[in-house]
């Protein structure tokens, strides 16, 4: 039998692709500034985003989250001490949340009402690079106790961030946390990538993130339309 | 597709399954499979002999756990005993100083080889791209086509 050659051109996650560029409109529409916020498993995450939901709040900001666990609703439960409302996607094993499974935790929200929605991912500096889930920007953390070199091990990850945060600065002294080192490895990964440093639990540059986003939420609605399909 | 169902269609346990689902390279490879698979069956393919895919330096991508995990998504489709055929695609950048794109090296540091002037416009090296694959016809199809040029 002779073999034909069929010619494809399609990307491989361009189902996802295609339905995050559709979440993104959504979300443009609503007023929504969507982040995607992704690190390895322990960097502080749910830390970061308890303080920056309870902030938020404090200044009136209407601000939810949905947040993905491999198997615990912990995460969830801790969330929802800021008041703000919160959904759990439980991956069952998958690394990586996916825009078809944010689109589900969608439903029954009336994303108006919403100025600020944050994605927690799963913890991991791999799989997520590759899935775009409509987010406005996505903001990846790098823990002082992970080493000032996890930039460039996690090139992908990294260079796909619009927004850095070093996290956990409170315990930078005790693990002898080289910082000229880490902000010289995240700008030679990701040169547009603005940087902040933080530390959840003294609080310290927490506001300067949230400044930041009031201003990329500012802007996103200022755009005519909404910009859509800006950043896809 | 979750782990339960790839595992059911693999024929393998549900707990090698879980261990695999930790590479996102069995996802991916899921994404490929299930379009391979429609644009074979669109085009009246018997069977898919060979894939042929683009992939990046910097799509995040492992080459070798994606060739482990392609038969494993292959299973029971039109895809199943295919070759998957990857062409690397280096990652370059375009310099502003030089005016010339460059290529990088890993760890894949954004500033340009030759004149040091950090770079931010990516032109490639995040393809995760199907570029063609190789089919053979049905039986059916062969005999219309025999049809067709025996009675023009």
């Amino acid at each position: 039998m002779q073999p034909r050659i069929l010619e494809i051109r399609q990307a491989v996650l361009d189902k996802n692709d295609r339905l995050a560029r559709e979440l993104r409109h959504r979300f443009e529409h609503a007023g929504v500034l969507v982040v995607n916020l992704v690190s390895s498993p322990g960097a502080g995450k749910t830390a970061l985003l308890e303080e920056t939901l309870r902030r938020l709040r404090a200044r009136t900001w209407r601000a939810a989250a949905i947040v993905g666990d491999l198997a615990t609703e912990n995460d969830a439960r801790r969330l929802a001490r800021s008041g703000a409302p919160v959904r759990q996607i439980e991956t069952g094993g998958l690394c990586h949340l996916e825009a078809d499974l944010v689109a589900r935790q969608l439903e029954g929200w009336n994303l108006a009402d919403f100025d600020f929605l944050f994605i927690e991912n799963v913890g991991n500096l791999v799989c997520p690079s590759d899935y775009d889930l409509g987010e406005a920007a996505r903001a990846v953390l790098l823990s002082v106790t992970e080493g000032e070199d996890k930039p460039l091990k996690y090139p992908p990850m990294f260079h796909s961030a619009d927004i850095v945060l070093l996290t956990k600065l409170d315990l930078a002294a005790a693990v002898e946390f080289d910082h000229d080192a880490a902000l010289a490895n995240v700008q030679a990964i990701a040169p547009h990538a603005t940087i902040f440093e933080t530390s959840a639990r003294t609080g310290a540059g927490i506001d300067a993130w949230i400044d930041d986003l009031v201003r990329r939420h500012a802007s996103q609605v200022a755009r005519p339309g909404g910009g859509a399909d800006a950043g896809a | 597709m979750d782990c339960r169902q790839a595992a059911k269609r693999a024929r393998v346990h549900v707990r090698t399954c879980a261990i695999l689902a930790w590479m996102h390279e069995l996802s991916i490879a899921y994404n490929l499979v299930e379009i391979v698979d429609a644009a074979a069956r669109n085009a009246g393919a018997a069977r898919v002999n060979v894939v042929h895919l683009r992939l990046g330096a910097m799509a995040g991508v492992v080459e070798d756990a994606l060739q482990f995990s392609f038969p494993i998504a292959a299973t029971g489709t039109l895809a199943e005993g295919a070759a998957l055929v990857i062409e690397p695609v280096a990652v370059q950048v375009y310099c502003d100083r030089c005016a010339a794109p460059q290529t990088l090296a890993p760890p894949f540091v954004f500033r340009c080889p030759v004149c040091g002037q950090p770079v931010v416009r990516l032109l490639q090296g995040r393809e995760l791209q199907i570029e063609a694959i190789e089919i053979e016809e049905s039986a059916a199809e062969k005999e219309a086509d025999v049809h067709a040029t025996a009675h023009p």
